[in-house]
Parts: C-alpha cells; structure tokens; sequence
C-alpha cells in the first residue's frame, strides 16, 4: 500500500481556502501547477488524493509555505478514519469500532488506515454515483419513453408468438397477418434497443452524472435550500449557478415586490395586463411570476433562452415535457419570440399526450457594453396548464414535443433527427 | 347486440393479439386506439368490461378511467375496468380501476382475468 492518498482531507480544504483568499481562478491555478482544472476541483473537494510534490508545486503558486497546506494531516487522517468507522455497516453482533483508539491504530498499522479510508472513500463514490443514476433512471424522459417502447414491442412478441405457438388451427389470413406484426415488432425493437444501447453509451462512467444545470434544478425542485447545504448542488459551478440565481431573484423582488405582485394579479388573467397595470417590464413580470407563483399562476413554468436558443432557466410546469438539458423543440413560442423582440405572443400548445398548456412568450434585445457592443437577445415563455375548453381564450394551437429523439409527430417539418417512436 | 368488451389500446399489435384470443373465447369484443374520442367510445358501447391501456395519446388511461368513474350515469360508471400498465410507477394511476395487467402478459393470464370479470 503506498502513501499516495495520505494528506487529502484537510489539505484539499486548505488549498481552496487560500486560491479563494487570493482571488485566484481554480483554473488558472491549476495550469499553473501543471494539473488540469478538474483534478484541482476533486483535490479541493478532497475527493482525490494529493502528494507531497503537488502540495510543493500548489504551495508556490499560491504563494504559502508547503507545511501550511499540508499541515494538520495527522489530525485530517484520524477524522477520515472515524468517518470511515462511522459509515461501516451495523454491527450485530462483536464490539464497534473503537473510535478514540483511531490515533494508535494510524500510528501503528497506517497501511490498513490507508485502505479503510480509500475503501471508504470509493464506498461514498459509488454510493452517490447509485443514488444520481436512480434519480436518471426515474426521471429522464428518453429513458423512460424507450423503455415504455421496449415493453410494448415485447408485449406483443410475446402474445402473438404464444398465439402462433399454442393456439392450434388459425386461419391462414391470421396466420399472415401474425408473421407481419412479429417481423415488424422484431424490427422496433431491435432499432429501440440499439438508440437505448447508444444513448447509455453516451454516459461517460467517470463524468458527473448531472450537469450544473440539472444540478440547479434539482436544487429548485427542492425548495432552493441554503446553498452550502444543499446536497443537489455537487459542483462549483452548481453552486456559482445557485447564487447568481438568487441574487437576480432577491433583486428582482426588490424591484417588484411579492405584495405588489400578488395584489395586481388577483383579477388579472395574463401576465400583459399584470405589467400595465403595475407599469412594470413585461419579461420582469413574468419572471416574477413564475417565481412567487401567486393565486392564478400556482401551476406556472418559464423558460429562458439565450439568443443562441440554449435554455438559461427551465423552470417546469405540471405535465410539460421538459427534455434533457441541450434537447428542446424547436415549435416551442419561445423560439418564435426570439425573432420578434418587444412583442407578447400567446399560444395554445399542445403535447403529444394531448396536454394543453397556454403560453405567453416575449423577448428582449439589449447591449450591456454599449452602442458599440453587442446585442444580446434573450427570450422566455411563461406557461400554465390550459382551463377547461369551454373557458379556454382562443388561442392559435400548436403541436408541441419534447424533443425529437422522443417525439412521436411524424409530419413535423422541425425534425431535426429520427424519432426512436417512429421505428414501428 | 350487447358488447362484452371494448379495449382501448393504441399498440396496433397488442390489440390484434388480444383480439384473436378474446374473440376464440367467444365475447364480443370492439377496439378504440386513442384517448381522444375514448369516453364517447365507452358511453356508445356500453361494454360489460373495459380494458384500458394507462399510456395512450392525447388522454391517459388514468384520465379516461377518471372521467368514467365521474360519468353521471351511475351504470356506466360502475363499468369494470382492467388496466393494462407498462410502467413500475402507475400503482395510484390505476388506483380506480378493478384489475391491473402489467405488461407483457401471458395470454392464458388475460384470459383468466377477463374470465373472472365477467363472470
């Protein structure tokens, strides 16, 4: 057993503590040290081991003495070893580890410490790699729609071939038409099963599981709890994402305060008539509302975008198909307004489940570096469950989906790829 | 001529299946593939049994099982339902329903099912 994982706990802690007083970019540390940026990330998580040379080489870019990083690794390496302890499995029967005896036990067998500690350390990584691919396998979308496609291309393999098989004398016209659906439900699933073999490859085992953005909205879905509590938020930039978000929220209700919105939305059905009423911006409101979701907007969802079309903030609503982070569909209004900034559109979108949800959707243009800067576009779609048809405003309809890797709309002139739902 | 089953499954080949079987056993049985027009379908048939798949398009078996069980007419609403479910997750989906079929099925369990509902 080598020495290699010896120092981390602390030292991690105390390498980010002092790039953070400098003010100094991980990323710019870590290239100066001659590591990438994301083995410096785990090291200041102390989720990777750091040797004495890297402790060297980070103590000089970061200006310290090397003892000060390293410092206090005995003590680092005896709360690990408790840690460790304290995650072990219950102990039925037989005496429970002997915590206060951790500092002998280090001293005297530090090869076994090593391996209890990496052995714990490896036990919290694939720990929470299981509960994030739990959370996937129950959530994504893709996911489940190509498994619910699976189970339906097997459901009828298996009554028809037990048809075939068991039921005796069947006419020959049924006999046919039998033959047709197993080859036809062979073909779906075999084109099924290789798009869901494709997409599993596609998860780098090594990689996060969520992206930031996930990370966040998942934060969000949880009530946006402290930050620094949060266990949604993983990474760095999960939590920079959190703050800045509650920053902009914090100074928008300064700018429209909860009171002032609730009142002005007690008789007001959509959001236009909300900002007239209040003489506020119609995009400041409807982020307001979709935020403080005050009585007629409980059910509300908003989405933003970026000039590029890359969704900022995807905040769901009830039974609105919302796909992975990167996939969306291009018949959403929210797309249609980035083409026409400072005009409110309203919609009618319907999903493929038939869900109907109104939409009000506005974007801006600005030039935060000035006139010779330039014009950044930003759009966003505030959307809510649709009433009942019979007190539904007329509004155009539109054919919605999710994605079209999951969309079953064989004549949309959007599609951009192949529909894994239109193999059958 | 009184029908003793409509099923209401979007699965062009699932129903085929189902259809041949049921129909040897000798009921009558008629087919609706969408959610969409599926409650019109039930209060004009007025089937002894319904089968109802929960995933469908435009309105789900939940939904449609919902909108049944809430039918002003008391005999319509009392209709059986059997639940074809594809999904680990429907136990409260199909909560209103009298039977769940998780999917894939052996064709003697279906049999079986019907048998006993309609008994």
């Amino acid at each position: 057993m080598t020495q290699r994982g010896a120092p981390h706990v602390l030292t991690g802690t105390r390498i980010r503590e002092r790039r953070l007083a400098l003010s100094r970019r991980q990323a710019d540390v870590a290239r100066a040290a001659g590591i990438s940026p994301a083995y410096l990330n785990l090291i200041e998580h102390n989720r990777r081991p750091v040797g004495a040379d890297l402790v060297q080489r980070l103590a000089e870019v970061l200006q310290v003495p090397s003892e000060d990083l390293a410092e206090g690794r005995e003590e680092a390496r005896i709360a690990a070893l408790r840690d460790a302890a304290s995650r072990a499995p219950e102990i039925v029967s037989g005496s429970p580890p002997e915590l206060d005896q951790a500092p002998e036990f280090l001293a005297r067998f530090p090869g076994w410490a090593e391996a209890l500690m990496a052995t714990a350390r490896r036990s919290e990584a694939l720990e929470r790699q299981l509960v994030n691919l739990s959370d996937r396998m129950r959530q994504d979308p893709y996911l489940l729609t190509t498994l619910h496609e699976i189970l339906s291309a097997v459901t009828s393999v298996r009554s028809t071939a037990s048809i075939l098989a068991d039921e005796g004398e069947i006419p020959d016209d049924w006999r046919h038409r039998f033959h047709a659906n197993l080859d036809q439900d062979s073909l779906r699933l075999s084109t099924t099963a290789q798009a869901l073999v494709a997409y599993l490859d596609s998860f780098e085992a090594e990689s996060p599981i969520f992206t930031p953005q996930e990370e966040v909205e998942a934060w969000m879905a949880a009530g946006a709890p402290p930050v620094d509590e949060a266990g949604d938020l993983a990474s760095d930039a999960a939590r920079q994402l959190a703050r800045t978000h509650l920053a902009r929220l914090e100074e928008e209700r300064e700018r429209l305060p909860d009171a002032d919105l609730s009142a002005a939305s007690v008789d007001q059905a959509d959001a236009v008539s909300i900002a007239a009423r209040l003489g506020a911006p119609l995009d400041l409101v409807m982020r307001r509302l979709a935020a403080l979701r005050p009585e007629g907007f409980a059910r509300a969802g908003l989405l933003v975008c970026d000039g590029s079309g890359a969704l900022t903030l995807r905040r769901p609503a009830p039974g609105f198909p919302l796909p992975r982070p990167g996939d969306a569909c291009p018949l959403w209004p929210l797309y249609q307004a980035l083409a026409a900034p400072q005009t409110a559109m309203a919609h009618l979108v319907v999903t493929p489940e038939g869900r109907r949800f109104t939409t009000l959707s506005y974007a801006t243009r600005s030039q935060p570096s000035g006139i010779s800067g330039p014009v950044l576009g930003r759009a966003q779609m505030l959307f809510q469950p649709a009433p009942a048809s019979a007190s539904a405003p007329a509004l155009p309809e539109v054919p919605i989906g999710p994605s079209c890797r999951i969309c079953p709309r064989a004549d949309c002139a959007a599609r951009r790829e192949p529909s894994i739902l239109l193999a059958r | 001529m009184v029908l003793d089953i409509l099923m209401i499954e979007d699965e062009p080949n699932i129903a085929e299946a189902v259809r041949f079987i049921l129909d040897r056993d000798g009921w009558r049985l008629a087919l609706h593939a969408d959610g969409r027009g599926a409650i019109e379908a039930i209060r004009d048939c007025r089937p002894r049994l319904l089968i109802l798949d929960l995933m469908l398009p435009n309105r789900s078996g939940a939904e449609i099982l919902a909108d049944l069980r809430a039918d002003s007419d008391p005999a319509l609403a009392a209709t059986p339902v059997l639940m074809l479910t594809a999904r680990g997750d429907t136990v409260s989906a199909a909560a209103q329903s009298d039977a769940v079929l998780p999917k894939p099925f052996a064709n003697d369990e279906l049999r079986a099912m019907v048998r006993r509902m309609l008994a």
